[in-house]
């Protein structure tokens, strides 16, 4: 979700300084959904079968739960914030906002999915396996991997997925203000950044898990 | 004494608002940071017989803070409720159903009384909690209704 916040912000300068739309005034934003209805059915296929995973206590299904929700997870952070982002910023203007528009609504539903996918049967997972017991040998990577994801849901939901919300509904409004867009993404793009390096840290310590 | 000048484009009347509306934001997520920190500590010792004094007051604070952002915002005269109200529904309904799974994972892991008890009511402010938040952040930025 990293580039958007540079997207956005480059992309809603205030009135006056915007390029020039059809009629002398600034361009006209597409039609969008705020959230996808369209995508609903998908997300509530993929929570179904969640929880069927969890009900079952199947490793196969819980390890491709956990393991599928966290490689999208960190995959989206990562390509988003060094690969897509870089090359959003040189797109032209009218093509970033649509982009945008386009793009935004769908993160809405796809990155709670993902993260419930990963924490839900990860935390089944650990449980089955019995690494969530404190005699565990690696109790100590384990809880520090809680406290990770801990700062990373408290800066995600505190902070970016309420900026990311207010965003949507300033571009929905006849006028939006583009300063105001510029404040929230700044929000946005630093509290992004941190929670990509915290993304890092926890491959780190998942793979660590994992090998031994 | 005279006011600090604005440097940066011309305010609007929702810019003007804002240094009047409570730290709602602010408290939701330290809220949110509580009800986290009392996760962790439980999880940190699972299966391990233990006081459920330290997540207790961390759940007893997140209450209080969420308590406490009710009564801020019960005292806001002029705000944009129906966009408010709009999204905490939606909001609510979605993190409902995050609670609602992992209350799910607690009970059909038939964890212990006290603990289910703990977890539950953290769920139940976490399903809450963010909701406002996210109402919160997005009405506040609306135009209010003359």
């Amino acid at each position: 979700m990293h580039p958007i916040g540079v997207l956005v912000a480059e992309t809603l300068v205030p009135p006056g300084q915007a390029p020039a739309g059809p009629n002398g005034g600034p361009p006209p934003l597409p039609e969008f959904e705020i959230i996808p209805l369209k995508g609903l059915p998908i997300v509530a296929a993929v929570l179904v079968g969640l929880v069927v995973a969890i009900a079952s206590n199947s490793l196969w299904a819980l390890t491709f739960y956990h393991v599928a929700g966290g490689g999208i997870w960190t995959s989206l952070d990562l390509f988003l914030g060094l690969v897509l982002g870089p090359i959003l910023g040189r797109l032209s203007i009218p093509s970033r906002v649509e982009f945008t528009v386009r793009f935004m609504p769908k993160m809405l539903l796809i990155m709670p999915t993902v993260v419930s996918m990963t924490l839900g049967a990860g935390f089944q997972l650990a449980r089955h396996v019995g690494n969530l017991d404190a005699a565990y040998p690696h109790h100590a990577w384990l809880v520090t991997s809680y406290v990770i994801v801990g700062v990373m849901a408290v800066i995600a939901l505190g902070l970016l997925e309420p900026a990311n919300l207010a965003v949507l509904f300033e571009l929905k409004k006849p006028h939006p203000n583009g300063a105001r867009i510029g404040r929230l993404m700044k929000v946005f793009i630093v509290t992004a950044g941190i929670t990509g390096v915290m993304q890092v840290a926890t491959i780190i310590i998942m793979t660590f898990l994992a090998s031994r | 004494m005279s006011a600090v000048p604005h440097v940066g484009p011309p305010l609007d009347d929702v810019d003007r608002r804002q240094a009047d509306l409570p730290p709602v934001q602010v408290i939701g997520t330290v809220t949110l940071g509580l009800l986290v920190a009392g996760g962790i500590v439980m999880a940190a010792q699972m299966n391990r017989s233990t006081s459920l004094t330290v997540p207790a007051i961390f759940v007893g604070l997140a209450v209080l803070g969420f308590l406490s952002n009710l009564v801020l915002l019960s005292r806001i005269q002029s705000f944009a409720w129906a966009t408010f109200r709009m999204v905490l529904k939606w909001a609510v309904l979605a993190y409902g159903v995050v609670a609602g799974i992992l209350e799910f994972v607690f009970i059909y892991d038939k964890t212990p009384g006290k603990l289910l008890a703990m977890f539950s009511i953290m769920l139940l402010v976490f399903a809450l909690n963010v909701p406002l938040i996210l109402a919160y952040a997005v009405a506040r930025y609306q135009d209010v209704p003359k």
